[in-house]
């Protein structure tokens, strides 16, 4: 009896001491959790989620004062990834900030805008060009499609187009998996 | 829309199953003829056994049951259980093998493919954990005429000690208890010994040998598994025989023996529960057969090889991630060094 | 020449299918109606347009500019009339449309002059320039231009010339060396002239034993740096890495160029077109296309790129039950979703499919685990693992079991008996690996322009400020000047408010000074007019003061 004990504890103790070492020797040093988070977010920048960015949110994440399913162009999968990273739950989008939806760009019409310059202040990003009283244009490559400069446009020209696939953007579709449906 | 590949090879998850039915058939012809004609009886009661039991979780788990029932994986199971347990086994005892194999090991892990443990040598090992005293006892080969024997699996009164001997392994492993005894002295007096293992049972072993090269032949198993398995048993059991021939069994009457050959190449060449790389294959198959010996001449258990590989089983995710091989264009082992 | 063969692991050997179709010499197709040449020539890259509908346009003549280090020139197939630049269907398995120049043939087929290039009187740029210039590409099926292939080094070892033609039912590279063999191989030599190749190989997979007749009797005269190998039948030899490594042992890990390790792979009928480019100065504009399967006159046509399918399977007359067309091999092709989709450089072959010939595969099983997809793949991989990871989305360990070296061959699901649509499997973790590369790429750029736009926004501020520092200790102090002391000293210490007080009082001023007095005396019309400008003002204030609260 006492024998066994002593291998019990002489196996815990030895064991103990190798995790113990392992935790030290193979520590990994990461990034701050912040930036780890914002990695994930998908820095759309359009402040759905309730602030003022995706940095910001990020920061608000590992603060622990937001949740993470406010971030609408994340959708699902950027909640599953913040899950995995933060071992939490995953969760649906919450409803309040939005939902997710395919990614658009913003165009403007060019024959109607007056050239009052609010949507380049509105755009987080710097990607509509154009000067006072010029026309003004979105850069799309560069376009985000938060929609922050929708609503300051008076004479709302500016709407959001949904991007076609391309030949280099079209994807191999997840194979149909017709597992014995034969039968 | 199909995408190419537009044309296959016909191939299926049947033939190749159908191919491992055929090549059992020169033993199944050998054991019915030499030791006890009762097997086919049993091979009936399985294969109704596993047939049902798939049907019946296919059923529960709302899956169509044509192609899985016809795919024959579960035959190919029942009739190496078949094999593998004693020919005087009652008709439920079967029946019950049969059932934890398909229902417990392959369903409950999600059907064809997914098992991690081979189905037979889990129902195997249930079957002599839970029945040691059914599951050892083996009649010598043409002790019983077909009547006693039919009598004896489907459910007749058991004299046990009047009918039963024990295989040659568990001979040797009990005679060598007794002091004095040696191999050869064992060996000499019973009648139950042939040439080199036990009497008609050692003709089992090319049979075997013989349905295995008809698997190497039409490229459903490679020779890794079987070069590596009877290679490691013939390694170790020579190091021991030749260290001390008195109180060990010569390598030939280890691969005469017991699982040996059925093991070589049906059951450790199993594909979904196995190792999948070349050298992982040859290390997986070498590890059965050392523990394999290991407990056949140690251990409490005449015979070794189930659970022999159902400790491998367990390690082959390792063995695998370690043996990937190297990919085409790469240096060294791994491919990832090349990077 | 003893030459030692190096073999490569895997593959298979599937039904050739090649006697339909190479028992009858290449014709040449007649014109088609009408010619839809797509700009796009490759996923890379897309050509400028330089012509306009309504323009007559001969044959050879360029009609798309190259654009990038990938692009390649494009030329008119025929002489006609430029009808429409509109997207077309392209051949390529997500079936979208490309902007593609229409071609109305005016039946003259009149070409533009051309001359042939002296390659001892030019430097190897400018006939790299223009190979570009003719819009010569890898005629194997990928469409990778030639030029940037030859450019990549000088002085290799060995070239090898890609005749091995190892997919089923093609036969159109057989055909061309059948009966262009000196063509062929002139290519060849202008190849390795141009990539400075101590020596060439042409591999020839061994069923194929008319064109090595062919080849070697060319080649007889070409002294002893070319050689024409024949190699094990065995798909897919015709890999470029496969061909190269069974030729000079050499592997090519992915990623890789050949010119790294001293060799290069042209296809033969990419041989013949450099042939045609510089020795007679003609572009790309034709190539010969294999028509075959369930057909009533299988066989090799003499094709204008720009021809629609519809009209080229006429040719070849495809059988009632003919239900889908493949083009390429039955391999590594793909099916056609639409019949219009032109013929390009790339296309070796248009497969007439019928259930008889191409049954639909069985319902697919769980993987065995059985290896046999590992023993068949030439790259030597893992399929079954590539696979439970692709299916599994797990893409980091897909990448790491070596996804990106998987060739799609297809070998792996053409053995497999549980009939699983393995490379589908692949070409959805590749794509989806892509975006995901770009989605990153994207939001980097993003986190970036964001991150200084603040900063820009900041720096804005600070500059603001410290001008209005400047301006108000400026105020200050023509107002102390002026003999005016400050109303409050207190004020001083904001150099904003001050600026604005000072603002104000000036502005008052001016006011005083200056209150118009054109208004006076005006017609009814336009003081009306002035009114309602004023309003019209008073309403946008009023907007944007809501605007932005
Ligand atoms: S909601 Fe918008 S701003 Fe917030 S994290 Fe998501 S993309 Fe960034
Ligand atoms: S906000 Fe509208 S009107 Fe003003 S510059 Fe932008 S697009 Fe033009
Ligand atoms: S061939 Fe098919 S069943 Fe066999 S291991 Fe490969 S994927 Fe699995
Ligand atoms: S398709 Fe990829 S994985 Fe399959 S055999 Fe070809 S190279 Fe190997």
């Amino acid at each position: 009896m006492l024998t066994a004990l002593l291998i019990m504890t002489g196996i815990a103790i030895v064991l103990g001491a190798a995790l113990g070492y392992a935790s030290i020797r193979f520590k990994v040093e990461g990034d701050p959790l912040v930036e780890k988070i914002d990695a994930i977010l998908p820095q759309t920048q359009c402040g759905q989620c309730g602030y003022p960015g995706c940095k910001p949110y990020a920061q608000a994440i590992s603060n622990g004062e937001a949740d993470i399913n406010q971030c609408p162009p994340g959708g699902e999968e950027g909640i599953r990834k913040l899950a995995d990273l933060l071992g939490r739950e995953v969760k649906p989008l919450s409803e309040e900030h939005g939902t997710e939806k395919p990614k658009s760009v913003a165009r403007i019409d060019e024959q109607v805008c007056i050239g009052c310059t609010l949507c380049i202040q509105a755009c987080p990003v710097d990607a509509i060009v154009g000067a006072a009283k010029q026309m003004h244009t979105v850069v799309a490559p560069l376009c985000t499609g938060c929609e922050l400069c929708v609503a300051p446009c008076p004479v709302d020209c500016i709407s959001m187009v949904p991007v076609a696939a391309t030949v280099e953007t079209w994807k191999w579709k997840y194979p149909v998996h017709e597992l014995r449906s034969a039968a | 829309m199909i995408n190419s590949p537009y044309i296959r090879k016909p191939a299926s998850v049947q033939g190749v199953m159908l191919a491992v039915l055929t090549a059992l058939v020169p033993a199944i012809v050998i054991y019915a003829w030499q030791i006890a004609a009762v097997v086919l009886v049993n091979l009936a009661i399985a294969t109704i056994a596993a047939l049902a039991g798939e049907a019946l979780v296919l059923k529960l788990r709302g899956r169509p049951l044509a192609p899985a029932l016809s795919d024959l994986s579960a035959v190919v199971t029942a009739w190496l259980l078949a094999l593998c347990f004693p020919p005087i086994l009652p008709w439920w005892a079967t029946m019950l093998g049969v059932l934890i194999a398909i229902v417990a090991v392959k369903h409950l892990y999600g059907g064809l493919g997914q098992n991690p443990f081979n189905p037979a040598m889990v129902a195997y090992c249930a079957m002599i954990v839970a029945f040691p005293a059914l599951m050892s006892q083996w009649p010598a080969a043409g002790q019983l005429d077909f009547a006693t024997q039919l009598g004896l699996v489907l459910g007749g009164a058991r004299e046990l000690d009047a009918i039963a001997s024990a295989t040659a392994l568990d001979t040797i492993k009990t005679g060598l208890r007794t002091a004095g005894a040696t191999v050869q002295s064992i060996m000499s007096q019973g009648g139950n010994f042939g040439l080199v293992s036990g009497r008609g049972w050692e003709w089992l072993a090319p049979a075997y040998a013989l349905g295995g090269l008809y698997l190497l032949a039409r490229g459903i198993i490679t020779w890794h598994m079987p070069a590596a398995f009877l290679g490691a048993l013939a390694a170790i059991s020579a190091a021991f025989w030749l260290a001390d021939p008195t109180h060990y069994a010569s390598p030939l009457f280890h691969l005469a023996s017991g699982g040996a050959m059925l093991g070589a190449f049906f059951i450790v060449t199993d594909p979904v529960s196995g190792a999948t790389t070349p050298r992982g294959k040859l290390i997986f198959a070498a590890c059965i057969a050392l523990v394999a010996y290991i407990i056949r001449t140690f251990g409490a258990f005449p015979e070794g090889v189930a659970f022999a590989v159902l400790l491998l089983n367990i390690c082959v995710p390792l063995i695998d991630m370690n043996t990937q091989p190297r990919v085409f264009g790469y240096k060294g082992d791994k491919g990832d060094k090349a990077r | 020449m003893i030459t030692r063969l190096f073999g490569f692991k895997g593959g298979v050997k599937p039904e050739s299918h090649k006697n339909e179709s190479s028992g009858t010499p290449i014709l040449t197709a007649p014109l088609p109606k009408r010619l839809v040449i797509p700009l796009r020539q490759s996923i890379r890259s897309t050509a400028r347009c330089l012509v306009e509908p309504g323009q007559k346009v001969l044959k050879g003549e360029h009609i798309g500019e190259g654009e990038g280090g990938l692009g390649t020139s494009v030329h008119a197939s025929t002489s006609g009339t430029v009808v429409e630049i509109a997207p077309y269907p392209m051949a390529h398995a997500s079936g979208l449309e490309t902007l593609s120049v229409v071609i109305e043939p005016d039946g003259e087929d009149r070409w533009i002059d051309h001359t042939p290039l002296d390659l001892r009187t030019v430097s190897r740029e400018e006939a790299l320039a223009w190979l570009r210039g003719c819009g010569i590409v890898g005629m194997g099926g990928a469409g990778f231009p030639t030029h940037v292939k030859l450019g990549g080094g000088r002085g290799i070892d060995t070239l090898v010339i890609n005749g091995a033609e190892c997919e089923p039912w093609i036969t159109c590279d057989d055909r061309l060396m059948r009966e262009r063999a000196p063509e062929v191989l002139s290519g060849a030599m202008i190849l390795r002239e141009l990539i400075g190749a101590k020596q060439v190989r042409v591999g020839i997979e061994d069923n194929k034993p008319e064109a090595i007749a062919a080849m070697q009797a060319a080649a007889s005269g070409l002294g002893d740096a070319i050689a024409v190998v024949p190699v094990p039948t065995l798909y897919p030899a015709g890999g470029e890495k496969q061909l190269i490594r069974v030729l000079t042992g050499v592997e090519i890990p992915q990623g890789k160029l050949g010119t790294d390790f001293g060799v290069q792979c042209f296809n033969v009928g990419t041989a013949h077109a450099v042939h045609r480019a510089i020795r007679f100065g003609e572009p790309l504009v034709s190539r010969v296309v294999t028509l075959t399967g369930n057909v009533a006159r299988p066989g090799n046509y003499e094709v204008l790129l720009g021809t629609q399918v519809v009209e080229l399977l006429e040719l070849a007359g495809p059988k009632a039950d003919t239900n889908r067309y493949i083009m390429g091999g039955p391999m590594m092709g793909t099916e056609l979703q639409s019949l219009s989709v032109p013929v390009t450089k790339g296309t070796n072959c248009v497969i007439s499919a019928s259930p008889a010939l191409f049954p639909p595969p069985p319902p697919e099983l769980p993987c065995i685990r059985c290896g046999a997809c590992a023993r068949a793949c030439p790259a030597e991989l893992q399929p079954f693992e590539l696979y439970w990871f692709s299916r599994a989305k797990n893409f980091g360990k897909a990448q790491e079991y070596h996804l990106f070296d998987c060739i799609e061959c297809g070998s792996c699901a053409f053995v497999c008996p549980s009939r699983i649509p393995l490379v589908d499997y692949y070409r959805f973790a590749k794509g989806e690996i892509w975006a995901r590369e770009r989605e990153r790429l994207a939001s980097d750029q993003a986190r970036d322009r964001f991150e200084f736009r603040n900063f820009r926004q900041e720096r804005e501020k600070e500059e603001k400020a410290a001008k209005l520092a400047a301006k108000a200790a400026e105020t200050r102090a023509k107002l102390a000047e002026s003999g005016e002391a400050p109303a409050q000293p207190a004020e001083a210490e904001d150099p904003k408010k001050a600026l604005v007080a000072a603002a104000l009082a000036r502005a008052k001023q001016q006011q005083a000074a200056v209150t118009p007095k054109n208004t006076d005396g005006l017609s009814a019309d336009v003081q009306a007019e002035i009114a309602d400008i004023d309003a019209r003002r008073e309403k946008l204030n009023q907007q944007d003061a809501d605007k932005a609260p």
